[in-house]
């Protein structure tokens, strides 16, 4: 194999870890407000719910969830899907194990809030959403900024999972021209890649951060 | 007609009865100083009537309008919601620790509520913040962040975020204590001020020599009752109860 046509299929490799890392964001950032707020829920059995599914996604291997998530659908219930569906299962299972991390984030963040900013723009007049989307949020996001950003470059390493479905992104790639050339390079690029990555998130997670200390 | 009207409210938390059985009315252009000993139930009274915590028993009526009435078993019963969201329009509450937004700019803490509760025109809010930061001393802050100012900046801060909203009556809970004794002078004079412009107040205090020359009427608390009430001369220089004279006693030494 040549180094141009290793470096076309790590680079392809690389692009799909970059759809994973992205969708993953898009899907688990939202859906982990939703369960977050399940979790603060006064209706006991959504509480109930919620926590379960946070325990369960948490105490279990993110590899065994996308088994499950890829498998299941035959498994349990008989339904057949397409090879298609490696790369859907694949965002769903990483999804559903994000947002139950980012859950337990917001849910301290939003309850390390004095409840006299609730009290305050109660007082004032404002909508429990208003009060949430305008005052709550936005600190919110301040103080769960440096727990985010773990777990976001956790993601950026274990999109590497994905190679238990064989969904070919880098690592799944760099591990088969390692295997069939007998050569270490193939990896050494992945995990560099892997860190340049990591730069990258860090270096932007660190603007987000100084844009919001204007205050406090 | 009376802007605030408190009828037989009763509070308890748990198995604690903090108030029992308080009356109070509050005239256009009154100001009312409410004192009393640590736990006593003043701060849960305002709470009650700005609605931050539910009374059990009781009535509470602003303008005549009715946000809780007793209901046949003798229970408080809240006013249909829409009527409640009105009646939380007739009144301000100044937090003893300020509870500015703290990402918020000055003129948009005090900005914010009047345009997207009361939905008015941007410029003339823009306008009468700019008034209310001047009457505050404090034209030269609009931009700042609440961080960025002293105790008793923010809590002038505070002051004009709620009368941005044009309430009818302001309640304020202990809007000094949560300041260095060099910086309640000047909210003292911010609330001494309003005073003589007729805003209707309510305020509890631990500040005796204020509310002796600012209220209009005393109202000493204890025990979650009030013990007595009255002209502030009469009550804090002659008080009839022994409780009260206990209670004076302790500031005058
Ligand atoms: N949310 C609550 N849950 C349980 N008990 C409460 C609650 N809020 C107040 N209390 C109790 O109610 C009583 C009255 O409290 P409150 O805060 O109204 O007193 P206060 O007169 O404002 O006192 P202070 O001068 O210290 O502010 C106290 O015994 C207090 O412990
Ligand atoms: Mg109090």
């Amino acid at each position: 194999m040549s180094t141009a046509n290793m470096i076309g299929q790590l680079a392809s490799g690389m692009l799909a870890t970059c759809e994973i890392f992205v969708l993953t964001l898009v899907f688990s950032l939202p859906l982990g407000l939703l369960v977050a707020f399940g979790r603060m829920s006064k209706i006991k059995p959504l509480q109930f719910i919620t926590k379960l599914y946070i325990s369960i996604m948490r105490g279990t291997p993110l590899m065994l969830q996308l088994l499950v998530v890829y498998f299941g659908p035959y498994y349990l219930f008989g339904i057949k899907l397409s090879t298609g569906y490696r790369f859907t299962a694949t965002i769903i299972g990483f999804a559903i194990n994000y947002a139950a991390y980012f859950a337990e984030i917001y849910r301290s963040g939003i309850q390390s809030i004095p409840y006299g900013q609730w009290e305050a723009a109660k007082v004032l007049g404002y909508t429990k959403n208003q009060t949430f989307f305008k005052i709550i949020f936005p600190q919110m996001v301040k103080r769960v900024l440096p727990s985010v950003t773990n777990e976001v470059i956790t993601l950026v390493k274990d999109t590497s999972l994905a190679f238990v479905l064989a969904y070919a992104e880098m690592f799944t790639i760099a591990k088969q021209i390692a295997a069939a050339q007998t050569t270490m390079m193939p990896l050494f690029v992945a995990g560099l890649f892997y860190y340049i990555f990591n730069l990258l998130v860090a270096g932007v997670m660190e603007y987000l951060e100084k844009r919001m200390s204007y205050y406090q | 007609m009376n802007l605030l009207e408190i009828n037989h409210l009763k509070k308890s938390f748990e198995n604690l009865d903090v108030l029992h059985d308080i009356s109070l009315s509050v005239k256009e252009g009154e100001v009312v100083a409410i004192i009393g000993p640590s736990g006593s139930g003043k701060s849960t009274l305002l709470r009650c009537a700005t609605m931050l915590e539910k009374m059990d028993e009781g009535e509470l009526v602003y303008l005549g309008k009715y946000a809780v009435k007793n209901g046949e078993n003798g229970k408080a019963v809240y006013a249909p919601q829409k009527e409640l969201k009105e009646i939380q329009g007739y009144f301000g509450l100044v937090f003893q620790n300020f509870n500015l937004f703290p990402h918020y700019s000055v003129l948009k803490n005090i900005m914010d509520a009047p345009i997207h509760v009361q939905k008015r025109e941007k410029e003339e809010v823009l306008q009468e913040a700019r008034s209310l930061l001047k009457k505050m001393g404090l034209e030269d802050k609009e931009t700042y962040y609440p961080c960025q100012l002293s105790g008793g900046q923010q809590q002038r801060v505070a002051i004009a975020r709620a009368l941005a909203l044009n309430p009818s009556i302001l309640f304020f809970d202990e809007p000094t204590s949560a300041l260095d004794p060099e910086l309640t002078g000047e909210i003292l004079k911010v609330i001494r001020q309003l005073a003589e412009e007729k805003m209707t107040m309510v305020i509890v205090t631990h500040e005796m020599a204020f509310a002796r020359d600012v209220a209009d009427r005393v109202i000493f608390m204890d025990g979650g009752y009030i013990v007595e009430e009255g002209n502030p001369k009469e009550v804090m220089e002659h008080p009839k109860e022994e409780r009260t004279k206990q209670f004076l006693a302790r500031f005058s030494s």
